[in-house]
């Protein structure tokens, strides 16, 4: 392990984290002002240009309340609940590529042989964060709350596992990078204008990618407790669910979670299906770094795009009933997944013969 | 991987692995448990062995362990907690441990594979990729078996939680 390994992993790391960390401020800020904008008001906009400072300006009301213990609760696994809710959203960013080389050195902090497996390990971990928080809290609606979530995300995991077996059944690897390799080369999988496009074999192949990128999207937002699937938190039956017994910078955290798992969930979606870092006609990083900046740039404006259409999504559909939201994610989207799988496989013999 | 990791994530798995035992919560040593297979998974990785690490996370510390964790929670029980410690019962399961630890001594010490040190692998291996030639080529057969099995298993189980119609 030599020194400038070291030295440039450490400078990823930081990196990728504050970069994270300001998106996750900022996505609070976009979700609260497109919220304002779907229902035709105004949303934050009196601190610094156009709201721009309210992320600062919440981050230190929710430092300076009043950080409240109940003296019912398990106070130990209270404390641990939230930082358990962060934690796994973040490091699942260190297998995903989200740019090509920056001075020949590759924009992944981790590039391992297992990439998605380590995503979904990682992604499962988080269901302890929120089941712990509701245990802990020692009330009955976070209790519910994080029971809920748990067997949600149980139950999601499947489709969102089976969904991406097409892609790796066309990489045949099951590095991250391989993923964005593949496509620079043939094309982003729901839209292969790349390569030999004129084959008919590949636009065929594109449309069960796309029902694998739907039912992948969908899943990532039963996984993320995001509308229209946010029952752990359904306000009004629940009360706000596992975060009801939580105040100040602990509810902070459980905030700072879910947007991180948002964050992360959609960096992964865009290395899957829509080209990780690539865009047509920019060339990667070997090229200058100023290239690899870009590649960069474009990575973050793809996620910041996803962002955007989780936020749409939640202002624009009700909420699912809980024994719907069950139905749909066992006898819906895993048999959707299931024959996508023999679907793909079925039409991938073909596609190298054109 | 240096010996110092090395050492941290054994002694991880091994204190939380005895930390299940002791904890009378049982959400805490559900809890505990999870750690120890994390710390497994550790030393798995340690060995280049990516595959079986992160299987050990993605099933065991993921997905069975939610599901240990939903039933405790369910039951919540309180009733482990306030029971008094068998001191007799404690002595016979150290007892057990202790002579199962001497005999793996001896077995380790015998074994001649065990005293030196192997080169390490040449070049890059894809476990994934060896795993699933080992699975579909060399044992396919018993692989389809236990496919079977399991599939048996869960109508089983189908069958016997299904209330009878009245």
């Amino acid at each position: 392990m030599d020194f400038a390994f070291v030295v440039t992993s450490l400078l990823k790391i930081v990196g990728i984290l504050v970069v994270i960390l300001t998106m996750v401020s900022y996505a609070v800020y976009a979700e609260r002002r497109v919220s304002a904008f779907i229902q035709d008001r105004l949303g934050p906009n009196r601190v610094g240009p156009a709201g721009l400072f309210q992320p600062i300006a919440d981050m230190f009301k929710l430092l300076l309340k009043e950080d409240f213990t109940p003296r019912s609760a398990n106070t130990f696994y209270y404390w641990l609940a939230p930082c358990l809710a962060v934690m796994p959203a973040i490091i699942t960013i260190a297998v995903v590529p989200f740019g090509s080389t920056l001075f020949g050195v590759p924009m992944v902090i981790a590039d391992v042989n297992v990439g998605i497996l380590f995503v979904f390990a990682i992604a499962s971990l988080g269901v302890y964060g929120i089941v712990i928080g509701g245990w802990a809290s020692n009330s009955k609606y976070p209790f519910l709350g994080g029971i809920r979530s748990s067997a949600q995300m149980l139950s999601y995991e499947l489709s969102l596992g089976l969904a991406v077996i097409p892609v790796f059944l066309l990489v045949g690897n099951l590095r991250l990078t391989s993923v964005v390799r593949y496509q620079i080369e043939h094309g982003w999988f729901i839209a292969p204008f790349v390569g030999d496009w004129t084959n008919p074999w590949k636009w065929l192949l594109a449309i069960p990618m796309i029902i694998s990128f739907l039912v992948f999207m969908i899943a990532i937002f039963a996984e993320t407790n995001r509308l229209p699937f946010d029952l752990p938190e359904a306000e009004q039956e629940l009360a706000g669910g596992y975060n009801i017994e939580y105040s100040s910078m602990k509810f902070a955290l459980y905030f700072l979670g879910e947007y991180a798992a948002m964050i992360t969930g959609s960096a992964v979606i865009v290395t899957l299906f829509l080209g990780g870092w690539h865009f047509p006609g920019i060339p990667d990083g070997s090229h200058g770094w100023i290239f690899g900046l870009i590649n960069i740039a474009v990575f973050f404006a793809k996620v910041a795009a996803l962002i955007f259409i989780f936020m749409w999504v939640r202002w624009t559909l009700p909420r699912f009933r809980y024994d719907q939201l069950m139905r749909l994610g066992w006898l819906f989207f895993f048999e959707i997944a299931l024959v996508n799988i023999f679907l793909v496989a079925a039409i991938l013999p073909y596609t190298s013969r054109l | 991987m240096s010996p110092f990791l090395f050492w941290v994530f054994a002694l991880m798995t091994l204190i939380f692995g005895a930390a299940v035992v002791v904890n009378r919560n049982p959400v805490a040593s559900a809890l505990s448990l999870v750690v120890s297979f994390l710390g497994l998974a550790a030393l798995f990785m340690s060995l280049d062995a990516f595959f079986v690490g992160i299987i050990q996370v993605l099933v065991y510390a993921g997905a069975v362990m939610v599901l240990f964790l939903f039933i405790i929670m369910l039951l919540n029980l309180q009733a482990e907690e306030r029971r008094r410690i068998n001191w007799l019962a404690a002595a016979g399961g150290i007892g057990v441990a202790v002579i199962l630890l001497v005999q793996i001594c001896f077995v380790i010490g015998d074994f001649q594979a065990a005293q030196q040190t192997f080169p390490p692998l040449a070049g890059s291996t894809d476990d994934v990729w060896n795993i699933g030639a080992l699975l579909f080529r060399n044992y396919n057969l018993p692989f389809q078996i236990v496919g079977v099995l399991v599939l048996v298993a869960t109508v089983g189980v189908v069958l016997l939680s299904k209330r009878e119609p009245r």
